[in-house]
């Protein structure tokens, strides 16, 4: 009847048939201009990009500002802000129940380097599957621009205190440990970070992200080594990233000459572009050696720093069955009588 | 180190003494890593077999070898299995701790002892076997470096002879004992017979103790309190566990990997659970809380100092209202506070772990059946209450072999409470995680992973809303607050009820928990037969309290709450919970040494309250 109006635009829909709206969360009520805020940004469209139904997510988060941002994007996706420094515990007793969740925990650089560096060092030793971002900001934000232990030596506060304690480099500890996938990013290199995202999704184990994300309030001042302007001017990227997803039919040509192509547990391909000649992201032990040069000559590396497509994840070390702990059925889960009987027999 | 206490009571020694059958305890003492548990087992056994009632305390220290450790065997004839104050008989292998064993001992008691230590010059009341341990041990072992290991067997040999123990069923016991290592066994045995004969060569029965055969254990099984709430946790269908090492908590996880090992891994090879050993106790208890809160039925074990480390993470399960078990095996004190010994000294600290306002469920056994039984008991209820629960078992308990009827198959289904599925949602169009919508406290959650898109809610603490939505609002809080109060009060109808032993009217009353529960039967004898007084008893099983034990407490003029630690920890809870004018009936009996409650200490001091 209505003949003559004209059609509305479908809104763009990814693979699974959902908008970018359906991956966004509440209003932030972080500050205005927070980095945090721009990864949660990127969060959003890779996990949208990549088709991730967000009803399979689990966000997990300890305490701080970025602990917080879990409640800013995918609204749909099961949520955990837990205990400061207990988001690794958390999310490897939910992923043990169900190892069909997409994990990622949210973090922040005094959530994992100081209260939460027990976890953190644990969990990076098992290969969970887990996506772990640390935004980093270097300082304490909630309580009012403390240092944090990844804190560069040398940096100031605005209140003018020097840092003399070295960083704890998370980046470092993540590779020598055992976590599979480690990379570095800056809040505002928005295409290394979208882009390292999507192949984070299709990882099989822990992916470590150590983000500098600079806090507007308390550390983007002059003499921070964390800031907008610090990033642009010391920022060290080792390649550039493509990432083409297994369900895309497209393939883009690319010279191996100049490009390392890894091809990720999904089937997706990770085409690193190599801006530095010899650098190989699954040689651990150029990695670590990488990354103490880049500290003495005050650069942040930044990019897929380390690459390990074959370990086994803790679920297969655990040689669990396929159906999740969670849903197991009773008949799976209480033994029989005569198992009952056969154990009172032996302490007869 | 004195473990025994000098006992009051005097008697002669006299070698034409009436037996006394089936009624005393032997003491084994010796150093810590000798192999004496074998040995200490197969005695156990024996006795066991020979249907005579008997328990086993083990009485060590916290090191891998050398430092003094002591078995304590008790034959009983009227079933009686708490520790017993007096000891009758000492197997003195300990150069270490002999003399100080020996003098110990009261008038009339009886001691074997290795020869070479000469304890017979120490007393002159006592009644004093010795036997060459070196000397027989290389007769039978000639292998000079395997001796250390059967040389505690000889004395098993020894006892047997002396106590009128039946060789073959030794023998039994000690097959059991080595299972498949045969060769272990016949050497073994060939100490045993060797002790055996040398007392039948060489020693003259003088002291009163024997055994004779009864029935009262027949079909009965041994086992520890650790190993039952393992084979409990299996059978309540746990799927994921973790742990970090603590004694005495460590060998309830170690049993349960041992059985789900052999019983819980499916057709296709594959495990139907997960356990692991997490960093700490701060991350065991995460573990527990991330897998309840995706749906796992899951739990931990841990003691004393592994539950000041969860505090914080309990008091958010608390909160974020999700299940899991905690097993808090009870010892004393912080850090290296005798990690080796029992007490029920985390009660209170239990109750309202946490900071802010919280308060915990606590289900408490008293035998390795409810070790069993309540492993069941207490998933069923963290799954129906949404909030974790503790099963406050002790060092005693968990540690010691206990005698026990065959466990009894789980009656009650698995029940996994208020759970939505995608059907629900899809019927409802959505839900407010915390609304109380049946009255009692406690709301409906799902589970992560649901497809659905109204599935998803935030875990997150106290501050929020019927949604789970963040909310500071002061009504929002306080609302959440006396939902989650009246929670817990609803939860009073649902947690296990008292087991009121004894309500005859009596004057007085008296409330046990736990392992002072094989006390109170014993005292409640010596208070009958030796002082007249009778008294009404009441176990508790858990904690919030039940109209049961209200009702027991108003019933009663005069009750006694028997706690085994210093503070009178129950007590306090108590007293808490009860009002004003019933706080003046409670009085606190208190039991703090290290070792397992006996039934002498609880008797002389209700007799002493009472005046008497």
């Amino acid at each position: 009847m209505a003949a003559t109006t004209t059609p509305q635009p479908q809104p763009k829909t990814n693979r699974i048939g959902l908008t970018v709206l359906d991956y966004r969360g509440s209003k932030t009520t972080l500050c205005a201009g927070c980095g945090h805020n721009a990864i949660s940004e990127r969060i959003i469209d890779a996990f949208y990009e990549m088709g991730t139904p967000p009803e399979r997510v689990i966000k997990t988060s300890g305490i701080g500002c970025s602990s917080k941002s879990p409640a800013y994007f995918m609204s749909r996706s099961h949520s955990f802000n837990s205990v400061h420094g207990r988001m690794p515990s958390v999310t490897t007793g939910a992923v043990l129940a169900n190892h069909r969740l997409v994990a990622l925990g949210v973090s922040g650089d005094g959530d994992t380097a100081s209260i939460g560096i027990g976890q953190f060092v644990h969990l990076m030793r098992r290969n969970l599957p887990i996506i772990y971002i640390i935004e980093d900001n270097g300082v304490y934000g909630l309580t009012k621009g403390q240092f944090s232990a990844t804190a560069d030596l040398g940096s100031k506060l605005k209140t003018g205190v020097i840092n003399d304690l070295p960083p704890i480099d998370t980046c470092a500890l993540a590779i020598s440990l055992g976590a599979t996938f480690v990379g570095r990013s800056f809040s505002g290199d928005k295409r290394q970070l979208h882009t390292m995202l999507k192949a984070a999704l299709a990882h099989r184990g822990t992916v470590m992200i150590d983000v500098v994300s600079p806090c507007v309030t308390f550390n983007d001042h002059e003499g921070s080594t964390k800031s907008f302007k610090f990033m642009k001017d010391h920022e060290e990227p080792l390649h550039d990233l493509n990432f083409v997803p297994s369900f895309h039919e497209i393939d883009v040509e690319y010279d191996p000459g100049a490009t390392i192509n890894v091809t990720m547990h999904d089937g997706s391909s990770l085409r690193m572009h190599k801006l530095e000649e010899d650098y190989d992201p699954t040689d651990k032990i150029r990695a670590l050696t990488r990354l103490a040069q880049s500290q003495q000559a005050d650069e942040v590396l930044t990019g897929v720093l380390y690459l390990n497509t074959q370990a086994p994840d803790f679920i297969e070390m655990l040689n669990m069955t396929d159906e999740p702990l969670a849903s197991l059925p009773e008949s799976v889960t209480r033994p029989s009588r005569q198992v009952l009987e056969a154990c009172m027999e032996e302490l007869r | 180190m004195a473990t025994t206490e000098i006992a009051v009571h005097g008697s002669a020694t006299s070698a034409d003494r009436q037996p006394i059958v089936n009624d005393f305890s032997i003491q084994v003492a010796t150093a810590n890593g000798s192999g004496s548990q074998s040995a200490n087992t197969v005695l156990l056994r024996t006795i066991f077999q020979m249907g005579v009632p008997v328990s086993g305390k083990n009485l060590f220290p916290s090191n891998i070898a050398g430092l003094p450790t002591w078995y304590t065997i008790r034959a009983s004839k009227r079933g009686y299995i708490a520790r017993k104050k007096e000891i009758d008989f000492v197997v003195a292998m300990n150069p270490e701790t002999a003399r100080e064993d020996v003098m110990s001992l009261a008038p009339g008691a009886a001691v074997l002892y290795d020869e070479p230590l000469k304890l017979n010059e120490l007393r002159s009341d006592l009644v004093f076997y010795s036997a060459p341990f070196d000397k027989l041990v290389a007769t039978v072992c000639p292998e000079a470096k395997l001796r250390k290991l059967v040389r505690n067997m000889i004395y098993v040999g020894v006892m047997a002879q002396l106590l009128n123990l039946d060789m073959a069923e030794v023998e039994k016991a000690l097959r059991k004992q080595f299972a498949k290592k045969i060769k272990a066994a016949d050497m073994n045995w060939n100490a045993a017979k060797a002790g055996y004969d040398y007392a039948v060569a060489s020693l003259i029965k003088s002291d009163p103790f024997i055994v004779e055969r009864m029935n009262k254990t027949a079909g009965m099984i041994i086992v520890d309190g650790n190993s039952a709430a393992a084979m409990g946790s299996m059978f309540a269908g746990v799927t994921v566990v973790t742990w970090y090492p603590i004694t005495p908590s460590s060998s309830l996880v170690e049993s349960l990997i041992d059985y789900m090992k052999v019983y819980r891994i499916n057709a296709e090879g594959k495990a139907t659970f997960a356990i692991v050993q997490a960093e700490d106790e701060l991350a065991a208890v995460g573990m527990v809380l991330g897998a309840g809160w995706a749906g796992a039925r899951s739990m931990t074990a841990t003691a004393g100092p592994g539950i000041s480390l969860m505090a914080e993470f309990a008091g958010l399960g608390y909160y974020v209202e999700i299940p899991g078990v905690i097993w808090d095996i009870q010892r004393v004190g912080p850090s290296t506070g005798l990690p080796t010994r029992t007490s029920q000294g985390d009660i209170e600290f239990v109750a309202k772990l946490s900071h802010g306002d919280t308060v915990h469920p606590m289900l408490i056994p008293s035998s390795v059946s409810e070790c069993f039984s309540m492993a069941s008991e207490a998933f069923n209820l963290t799954d129906h209450l949404q909030t974790p629960v503790f099963v406050m078992s002790d060092l005693d308990l968990g540690m010691n072999n206990w005698m026990s009827d065959p466990f009894e198959y789980p009656t009650e289904p698995i029940n996994r409470g208020k759970v939505l599925s995608k059907e629900d949602l899809d019927r409802l169009g959505g839900f407010a995680r915390y609304k109380d919508v049946d009255g009692d406290g406690i709301g409906y959650r799902t589970l992560p992973g649901i497809d659905h898109p109204q599935g998803a809610w935030f875990a997150r603490g106290s501050g929020h809303n019927e949604k789970a939505q963040y909310s500071e609002r002061p009504d929002d809080y306080k609302n959440n607050l006396d939902r989650l109060r009246h929670k817990f009060e609803r939860a009073r109808e649902v947690v296990p009820k008292p087991e009121v032993m004894r309500n005859e009217g009596h004057e007085i009353g008296v409330i046990a928990y736990g392992t002072s529960h094989h006390a109170l039967v014993e005292a409640l004898d010596q208070l009958q037969t030796d002082h007249g007084v009778k008294v009404d008893y009441l176990r508790l099983k858990a904690y919030p309290f039940t109209a049961e034990v209200h009702d027991f407490i108003a019933t009663h003029p005069r009750v006694y709450i028997v706690d085994q630690n210093r503070d009178g920890q129950m007590f306090n809870l108590l007293k808490l919970d009860m009002p004003a004018e019933e706080v003046v009936r409670l009085r606190s009996v208190r039991h703090y040494n290290g070792l397992p409650i006996d039934a002498r200490s609880v008797t002389d001091d209700i007799i002493a309250q009472e005046g008497k």
